[in-house]
């Protein structure tokens, strides 16, 4: 059973003038679900389209083409404001920068208390009682004294909880998790993901974590999807992904991270241009930066290919179709 | 130039070391609301090696690298304390004589770097604007050496023509990287370097620095937040906290056996991408607000060993400043907790 399923997903941003019309191909032919109590990372360099994704899930953006599907209904189509908002209730968004995305001028009460209130959760007089219950659930203790404060009075880490506490109001099933901790002190950071897996277990909620940071991405979640230049190039089981990577890119990026606990990995210097899609041609878009590409890379986009149980990749050598 | 204030001003080093911070007091703003962003920092790098800097926003890190290269402005101002360039004070130094000393002795790397080049104004040429500045060359022997540069941090000569524009934001940070070593330095301070940048293209970038440093022999400061980086790339690691050094090692040494709670904490921080997978604590709390910092130690408020149980132990956490003793050779500590043996 899936609480979210995507289609075929495709967002295109046109660029340039009248004259060098462009278009950035951000998101293409995206397919994937997300599943109750299950982490489902997305992960990416800047630029790949992971965001986009993101932003197209929380219908804030509308897909060129594609579909994404929520308890049987495509709801990318959905206009009606009602409708709309319904959706939003169910599928939340949580964003990158905490100082950004709460008003500065208003308390943590009113953060959390609003989506309570528009979406008539629970009755009126259990509102302040309910808004308490969400900020200890998201460890922001004691829930009277935090409530009183402003935004500026809380820390990076502290603004993040709010954000997921606010979000976690309407109940939903779904939470879109966008960098969620790229901008907190490191120090901080594994609390916002133990969360994640706190509410994961205990509210069965599925979540989109949107990073670059492979490493974290290990550390909360069940399953990753890794995109290049507007496609997905890899997906799978995270543990079994990691461990015998199909894809290059995700070689690549592999080899790249920091480990602490591993060997210091070396790479090649790219050859290849960073904006692989805008107009892009015909061809593995990786192609310019491969070491292992063949001939039919540059002429046939490879097709996402399940190469070993439930691991699939978009590479014409390690995920052939037959 | 603010005078130094207090304390005797020392102006020999112990010898080995190419710079020596002694002591450095920084503070932001006056009064009543000034900051202490920099409190009695001890740090020394010797020749050729990459020493790392690490901690979180808001530490002094960053105060500590502009110390360094004396471009501290208003509302910052050194306090005390000496900057000790092999033996030279900086602090006394006037500003032309600190002008010509800057990028020909020490020359810095900022996060945003790749933003500080003239948008209007050839790659090639600023090579040939920077290296004018501070030593006879002519235009053509410039643009040579910048060609050279360029090709070092892989980057194709041909692109000394390009505007800052036509390139990507790695490739910008690559150019201003091969211009801080234009002039030949001793030090280069990279402060965050490739923050901004993927993955990919940090490790591109600092595999490219550290070959340079073989052939160049330059010495580095490394300042970031990524702990996990400075393990890999470092020989010695310092590790600040709300203004004071808390520990400093060999950077093998600090993987296996760091001993101040705050850097286990941090080393805590970063999941592994490979081996076992284990629930992972990090730290409670937040960094302090240095307007108002912790008495005692200032990680006391966050510190997992600071129990009031232990009444005689707690008081001195809370009321006395630890200060950095040597645990073994070259690894030193600022904690109560290693003095008294009760870690």
């Amino acid at each position: 059973m899936s609480a979210l399923e995507v289609r075929d997903l495709t967002k295109r941003f046109p660029i340039g003038g009248a004259l060098m019309r462009s278009q950035v191909h951000a998101v293409e032919d995206v397919t994937f679900e997300l599943r109750p109590g299950t982490i489902t990372a997305l992960v990416g360099e800047s630029g790949s389209g992971k965001s986009t994704v993101a932003r197209l899930l929380a219908h804030l953006y509308a897909p060129s083409a594609g579909a994404v599907l929520f308890e049987g209904n495509d709801v990318a189509r959905v206009r009606r404001r009602r409708d709309v908002l319904r959706y939003r209730s169910q599928v939340q968004i949580i964003f990158q920068d905490p100082f950004a995305s709460l008003n500065p001028v208003k308390t943590i009460r009113h953060h959390v208390e609003r989506p309570l209130r528009i979406h008539g959760i629970v009755p009126r007089g259990q509102v302040a009682e309910r808004a308490h219950e969400l900020l200890r659930t998201v460890g922001l203790v004691p829930p009277e004294e935090v409530a009183a404060k402003y935004p500026h009075e809380l820390s990076g880490g502290q603004r993040q909880r709010v954000a997921i506490a606010r979000a976690l109001a309407v109940e939903p099933k779904v939470v879109l998790a966008d960098e969620p901790i790229s901008m907190l002190d490191v120090s901080i950071r594994i609390g916002i993901l133990n969360l994640m897996l706190k509410l994961k277990e205990e509210r069965g909620i599925a979540f989109l974590y949107v990073t670059h940071d492979l490493a974290s991405a290990r550390y909360v979640a069940d399953d990753i999807l890794v995109m290049y230049a507007g496609q997905i190039v890899e997906s799978g089981p995270i543990e079994q992904v990691l461990a015998a990577p199909l894809h290059p890119y995700t070689r690549l990026l592999l080899a790249a991270v920091p480990d602490p606990a591993g060997k210091p990995g070396r790479i090649e210097p790219r050859k290849g241009l960073a904006s692989a899609a805008v107009d892009p041609p015909e061809g593995c878009r990786f192609v310019g930066r491969c070491p292992i590409a063949i001939d039919v890379c540059s002429r046939v986009t490879p097709p996402l290919v399940e190469a070993e149980p439930a691991q699939a990749a978009r590479c014409h050598v390690t995920a052939p179709s037959t | 130039m603010t005078a130094v204030a207090e304390e005797p001003v020392v102006t020999r080093t112990t010898g080995t070391a190419l710079l020596e911070l002694r002591q450095l007091v920084v503070e932001y703003g006056s009064g009543p609301k000034r900051v202490r962003a920099v409190d009695g920092v001890d740090l020394e790098i010797r020749p050729g090696e990459i020493l790392g800097l690490a901690g979180e926003s808001g530490c002094g890190k960053t105060t500590v690298a502009n110390a360094a290269m004396q471009i501290l402005r208003p509302p910052a101002r050194l306090v005390s304390g000496s900057v000790l360039f092999r033996g030279d004070d900086l602090v006394r130094k006037s500003a032309e004589e600190l002008r010509r000393f800057r990028w020909r002795n020490i020359s810095m790397v900022f996060q945003s770097a790749m933003n500080a080049l003239n948008p209007v104004m050839r790659v090639g040429d600023q090579f040939v604007d920077a290296m004018r500045a501070h030593e006879r060359i002519d235009r053509r022997r410039s643009l040579a050496r910048a060609g050279e540069l360029l090709e070092v941090v892989g980057i194709d000569r041909r692109r000394l023509r390009a505007y800052p524009h036509e390139l990507s934001g790695g490739m910008r940070q690559r150019v201003i990287i091969a211009m801080a070593l234009s002039l030949n330095p001793e030090l280069v301070i990279l402060d965050e370097p490739t923050t901004a940048l993927d993955v990919v293209v940090q490790r591109e970038i600092l595999q490219q620095v550290e070959a340079l440093k073989q052939d160049f022999g330059f010495a580095v400061l490394f300042i970031t937040h990524d702990l996990s980086l400075l393990l890999e790339f470092t020989d010695r690691i310092a590790i600040m906290y709300a203004g004071e050094i808390v520990e400093e090692a060999p950077a093998a040494r600090l993987a296996t056996s760091a001993q101040h709670p705050y850097t286990q904490g941090l080393l805590q921080s970063f999941p592994p991408l490979t081996g076992p997978l284990t629930r992972m604590a990090g730290i409670p709390g937040a960094p302090p607000d240095l307007r108002d910092p912790p008495s005692g130690c200032r990680f006391h408020p966050r510190c997992p060993h600071c129990l009031p149980e232990r009444a005689g132990l707690y008081l001195r956490q809370t009321s006395e400043r630890p200060v950095l003793r040597e645990v073994a050779p070259g690894h030193r500590v600022a904690c109560h907790l290693v003095e008294e043996g009760a870690a």
